[in-house]
């Protein structure tokens, strides 16, 4: 093993892990408040699409994320009005809204599908990823705003008698969970594979979602989960390239294990659920009562 | 007088006969697809050869397709779905759809039905596939005149050991000291996974990425990086002009027509056409003269003609398996029952095959 190599290594880890921390710390912000969007994979996919279609048309990365991070801004503002205005239900909007930013991403991406495109250099966006979790952190810990935010999460109705407004909150939240998912779509579209494929982010919104489970809403432990995960699925690449047979299917599914096993140990006893998630999540407010 | 209404009637009955065929209901015909058809890969040959098919039989058929059909349950719903509207002639283009076309086809025993890359035949389905791994032989005689490394990068999905062997044969008789380093996808789309794992292969000293995954994530990262690539099932020298050597370009217009114009006539029978290089399924795309010398252009393009005229084989002995035993006598070549059923890799391949 030369010291090459294992910057490779470190380096293709760091490039794949990046899309994960940028939609998880997203949802994680959302979850946060209260609200659990499920449409992340939607967005991811909505914003990988506006990118790339910016940059083919307009030639601008600058404008491709700017329009990116616009277009995750009106489908999650789309999402804000039905949960939190229509008072639908979280769960069933947040599945229908990835539906449709899959369809509606093929929808836009059709003429574009195959478009060469010059890819950008993605250590911005990786060092982007670490200071972003890293302040939303401190936001939520060390400021009085993240305080409030982290109230309405855990009991909406005390924030109001408080006088905070939770749809207020609560929007913002959502806002900039799709801004995020937006931000990360637009990263594996322009940086991470540069192309625009139909349904190209395979999977990775859910991977993210059973991150925030994972980390225990917590956010610096989204970099670790992230980490793991990206990790893991690079190295057994390596180890395969190395002669060494695993099955990959394990792999695979060993993000939604791991996440299964965390959900195991936080629910075995109430408290720690209490301590772990926020207590509100998917509880819709009403403000008459 | 009675010969000439003799002769009318025989006239009269001919151009009944001819109106009738003129404007007889178009044959239609549908198709499967396991993704879309703008991969630039897979899928989108298949939707070449469907236009193909249309532009050369123009109103004797008409011609749906089902787009991003997953190879499960939801598989039967649309092979239905295309059965129960009218087809009378349907291709399932992906190797997963077997058991779904099967049991369909079971239901409609009226319509045909087409199922690529399989083996399972019945009355009303037929098999067609293409003799991929004698592409494979000339990207390996490339490759081991090309790498500097001595290292190949080989990017697959189960289903294809007969490429990697027939490529590493190849690529072994020109360079001994060839390695093939492998990395199971265990997807045919994800363009993240592909380019991460073309740039392990890369990280690792491959300098040459072969690939048998759908898009071409993994021949823009080679080009990204400076190596040399080959594309798969469809020419995609313009996403890497700088890595792309050739690709192996699936070409099914010329079958897709034939089919369907035994369809019209009415001579339409089950039966399987694995078809290669001399039948045009398997094509080459364009070679790289920017990166491959000459004489060795010269020399792959004599490898395709005697891999026609069946003056070579991909498979040649003698072929020993992992564990030294004797697979294929010296002067015989595999059959086609061994290349069908083969799960083993030749000697000197490192590494198991995924189960």
């Amino acid at each position: 093993m030369n010291i090459d190599l294992i910057l490779g290594i470190i380096n293709i880890i760091l490039i794949a892990t990046t899309p994960l921390v940028f939609a998880a710390i997203g949802e994680l912000v959302t979850e946060k408040t209260g609200v659990l969007n499920l449409g992340v994979e939607g967005m991811m996919l909505v914003g990988a699409v506006t990118a790339f279609v910016t940059l083919v048309i307009t030639g601008s990365y600058f404008l491709a994320f700017l329009f990116s991070i616009i277009s995750g801004l009106i489908i999650s503002g789309l999402f804000a009005f039905l949960v939190l205005i229509l008072m639908s239900n979280q769960v069933a909007t947040g599945l229908a809204l990835t539906i449709f930013g899959i369809g509606l991403s093929s929808m836009i991406g059709k003429e574009y599908i195959g478009t060469p495109i010059n890819g950008l250099n993605p250590y911005f966006f990786i060092v982007l990823s670490f200071v972003i979790v890293f302040a939303t952190s401190y936001f939520f810990y060390k400021t009085k705003m993240g305080l409030i935010f982290r109230a309405v999460g855990e009991s909406h109705l005390s924030a109001h008698a408080l006088g905070y407004s939770v749809i207020k909150i609560r929007l913002l939240a959502i806002l900039f969970g799709g801004a995020m998912c937006a931000l990360s779509g637009s990263y594996m579209s322009i940086c991470y594979a540069p192309m625009w494929q139909e349904n190209m982010t395979a999977g990775r919104g859910w991977i993210a979602l059973a991150l925030v489970v994972f980390a225990t809403w917590k956010p610096n432990r989204i970099l670790i989960g992230a980490y793991i995960f990206g990790g893991v699925s690079i190295m057994q690449m390596n180890l395969q390239a190395f002669g060494f047979s695993i099955p990959g299917q394990f792999f695979n599914m060993a993000p939604y294990l791991a996440t299964m096993i965390v959900l195991v140990s936080i629910s075995s006893n109430k408290l720690r659920i209490k301590l772990s998630s926020p207590s509100s999540l998917t509880k819709p407010f009403f403000k008459g009562r | 007088m009675k010969n000439l209404i003799k002769l009318l009637t025989i006239v009269s009955v001919f151009f009944c006969f001819f109106l009738n065929s003129a404007y007889a209901d178009p044959k239609k015909i549908g198709f499967i697809y396991i993704g879309p058809p703008g991969d630039h890969g897979w899928t989108y040959q298949h939707d070449q050869g469907r236009k193909h098919m249309m532009s050369q039989l123009g109103g004797a058929v008409e011609s749906t397709y089902l787009e991003n059909i997953p190879e499960n349950a939801d598989a039967v719903r649309a092979i239905r779905k295309l059965a129960s509207s009218g087809h009378d002639l349907i291709f399932t283009t992906s190797f997963n759809y077997m058991d779904q076309t099967l049991e369909v086809a079971k239901e409609f025993p009226n319509i045909k039905f087409e199922h690529a890359t399989g083996y399972m035949r019945a009355d009303n389905v037929s098999t067609y596939g293409g003799r991929f791994y004698e592409g494979r032989v000339i990207e390996g005689h490339l490759a081991g005149w090309l790498t500097k490394t001595n290292t190949i990068g080989y990017i697959p999905i189960p289903e294809v050991i007969r490429g990697i062997n027939a490529f590493y044969l190849a690529a072994s008789k020109v360079n001994p000291k060839i390695k093939i380093k492998i990395i199971w996808a265990f997807t045919w789309y994800d363009p993240g996974k592909e380019a991460d794992a073309a740039n392990t292969l890369i990280n690792q000293g491959a300098d040459i990425i072969v690939q048998h995954t759908d898009t071409f994530a993994p021949c823009q990262a080679a080009e990204k990086a400076g190596v040399l690539a080959f594309g798969q099932a469809s020419d995609q020298s313009h996403f890497c002009p700088n890595a792309h050597l050739t690709a192996i370009v699936d070409d099914w217009g010329p079958y897709y027509t034939q089919r369907a114009q035994d369809l019209v006539n009415g001579n339409w029978t089950s039966g399987d056409t694995w078809g290669g290089l001399d039948s045009g399924m398997v094509a080459m795309a364009p070679y790289n003269n920017k990166i491959i010398p000459a004489p060795i252009i010269q020399e792959v393009i004599n490898m395709e003609i005697a891999l026609k005229d069946g003056s070579m084989h991909a498979f040649e002995g003698p072929i020993y398996n992992q564990a030294g035993e004797l697979v294929v006598p010296e002067g015989q070549v595999a059959d086609d029952g061994m290349l069908l059923g083969m799960n083993f890799y030749v000697q000197g391949i490192d590494g198991d095959i995924p189960q």
